[in-house]
């Protein structure tokens, strides 16, 4: 275990610093109360205290269009080259639910057959983590998943600790870096005080459902046929915004387009969405998920029962952005609370 | 900044077709040669198509393994990639992935009498196991075939069905659900021909390919039979896109969550006898 102290004011030599050697995205203030993940090259541009992105760092991971493939017909036998698009970059400053995120799509597309577009691409994303010490607004739920600690899945990991951030080294990589900036290593003052932080974060981070996370899986087991699908269809617009704010959906969708001169091409992924109507459709006619309430059963179930039977953890990280930024206010705390309450 | 991936799981491998037959108005028949080695498959598992420029889709394998070289795919003209496929005869070019999904359990089955339902389309992945038990008859007991089809008009594999019908060592019977001025055979569901094959059910594995309608009514009549939920087997039909576990778009609702690309496409009636739809 090591780590290092960065005074406050020098946060912004570090970015400065960091984003001489590679891009460096963090969160800015987008006004209106939104922050996003964009490159920055000071200090001042970084938001320090937000609310999780409109969009989480998957995008950094697994854009929301990639091209997969070049192809050429030019010839009586196509060719085709998979290539990778993709630099060295630093995410700064991203919230342990986020962190969680990217661990659960880091399992999904190195599970065989394995994504090397994904998996090469991960291998270029430096992750610096930032710490909530209290609550970002009353739509997250990381307690209840065990998100509001961090678990791993970062380079390294700031803590605010009054006019001070320590931070946690957790590879070579990391230390590299630090080692290389001349930042001096924590006292084991600075190392009690992180443990006291952490203990002050167990009175204010509570399970915010009241409903025993190792008891979701039991209840989605019985939750088929609730009446609480029917109620969300019904409000449901299908617009597909909670599908593509959330930090662990990668559900996509791939296509070919010819270029101009009809003879060359690319093929590529673009993330999609389980809420439109036509995503479990076949062509010959089947739609087989055509009703607005069993597609959103089917996003309740790759968050809290098919993750955790087939990955051992839920593919909910807590964040909230599927209730922030849903138009017909469809509540994930208050959809789980209703499920809990009918399964009782 | 560009590099090539060299083992990605995407690029397709190439294979040119050496033959192929209109069947019916609607589906085409394809043999395919690829060009580096031949396709290492099972009976019940699929392939991804590619036309570049068009795009992919998921098509059935509808030969036996133990057919070697090449093989072979029926498609009907559905989609975007299947209508442009249908464009297609001997010399054209195109991109494969896979083969992908679970195949038909064959070792289980062995030691065992067999019945085949088939309903349209579904003779195609069908093809390939009972060819695949044809080759290897004498490791299997009883075995009837049952097909049907809307007309006699939209029968698929005709020539090899009347070689099939002569062979002493299968029962084929099929059933038409409108008749034709030519037709001499059954008129009716493809549910009523399962009466009368005789079942010695714990000995039966019963397999079953169809459109999702037939599914409830054929599974009903066999469990009348007694024939245990494990040893029906189904293959089901979603939009496999990836073909790998990943995109999605062929998840099954049912407490499992299936992805019927991998999980699948066969399964026992028991894994999915929860499932919303069949």
């Amino acid at each position: 275990m090591n780590y290092h102290i960065l005074n406050k004011d020098g946060l912004d030599g570090f970015i400065k610093e960091l984003s001489k050697q590679m891009k460096v995205y963090a969160p800015v203030s987008r006004g209106h109360g939104n922050f996003a993940f964009e490159e920055v090259s000071s200090g001042a541009q970084v938001a320090l205290k937000y609310i999780p992105t409109i969009l989480p760092p998957k995008k950094y991971l697994m854009p929301q269009r990639e091209t997969m493939l070049e192809f050429d017909i030019k010839g009586e036998r196509p060719e085709d080259t998979a290539l990778l698009e993709a630099e060295e970059i630093a995410l700064f400053g991203v919230h342990t639910c986020d962190l969680a995120g990217i661990q659960c799509l880091n399992m999904v597309f190195s599970e065989r057959p394995r994504d090397y577009n994904y998996l090469l691409r991960k291998e270029k994303v430096f992750i610096i983590g930032l710490e909530c010490n209290a609550y970002c607004d009353e739509h997250a739920s990381c307690a209840l998943v065990g998100n509001q600690l961090p678990n791993g899945g970062y380079d390294l990991f700031f803590t605010e600790l009054g006019e001070r951030f320590i931070i946690h080294v957790n590879t070579q990589k990391g230390e590299d870096l630090l080692e290389g900036m001349g930042l001096p290593k924590a006292l084991p003052a600075d190392i009690s005080e992180l443990a006291r932080a952490r203990e002050g974060k167990k009175s204010v981070f509570k399970n915010e459902i009241g409903v025993e996370p190792g008891k979701l899986p039991e209840i989605f087991e019985k939750a088929m046929n609730s009446k609480v699908w029917e109620e969300l269809g019904k409000r449901c617009i299908s617009c597909g915004n909670c599908t593509n704010v959330c930090p662990t959906c990668y559900c996509f969708d791939m296509a070919d387009t010819v270029n101009l001169d009809l003879k060359t091409g690319v093929r590529t992924r673009t993330w999609d969405s389980c809420q439109f109507e036509t995503f479990a459709a076949v062509s010959g006619g089947e739609n087989f998920r055509p009703e607005r309430a069993a597609r959103q059963r089917h996003r309740f179930y790759r968050k809290f029962k098919f993750s955790p039977d087939k990955f051992y953890r839920f593919f909910c990280t807590g964040c909230g952005r599927c209730t922030r930024t849903c138009m017909a206010k469809i509540n994930l705390k208050e959809t789980l609370r209703a499920l809990a309450a009918e399964s009782k | 900044m560009t590099e090539e991936i060299k083992n990605s799981n995407w690029k397709l491998r190439k294979g040119r077709i050496i033959d192929s037959k209109q069947m019916t108005a609607a589906e085409k028949w394809f043999d395919i040669q690829l060009e580096d080695s031949a396709l290492d498959y099972e009976p019940g598992q699929f392939v991804q198509v590619e036309l570049f420029g068009v795009g992919e889709a998921p098509i059935s394998i509808c030969s036996s393994p133990t057919k070697r070289g090449s093989f072979e795919l029926t498609v009907r003209a559905a989609g975007r990639l299947t209508k442009a496929m249908h464009a297609l005869d001997k010399g054209a070019w195109l991109g494969i992935r896979g083969p992908f999904g679970k195949p038909f359990p064959v070792r289980l089955m062995t030691g065992n009498d067999l019945l085949f339902v088939a309903g349209g389309l579904g003779i195609a992945p069908l093809r390939s196991l009972i060819n695949y038990v044809m080759a290897n008859r004498r490791e299997f007991g009883k075995v009837d075939i049952l097909l049907g089809c809307k007309t006699p008009a939209d029968m698929l594999f005709g020539d090899e069905i009347a070689t099939w019908q002569k062979r002493m060592d299968i029962n084929f019977s099929c059933t038409v659900d409108r008749s034709a001025p030519d037709w001499h055979g059954n008129v009716g569901l493809i549910t009523s021909l399962i009466p009368g094959v005789s079942i010695n059910p714990q000995k039966t594995f019963a397999v079953v390919v169809g459109p999702p309608v037939m599914y409830k009514f054929v599974i009903a009549e066999l469990l009348k039979k007694g024939i245990p939920e494990r040893q029906i087997i189904l293959s089901l039909e979603r939009h496999m896109k990836c073909g790998m576990g990943k995109c999605g778009h062929c998840q099954i609702d049912h407490p499992k969550n299936y992805y019927c690309c991998k999980d699948g496409p066969t399964f026992t009636y028991e894994e999915v006898k929860d499932a919303k739809k069949l």
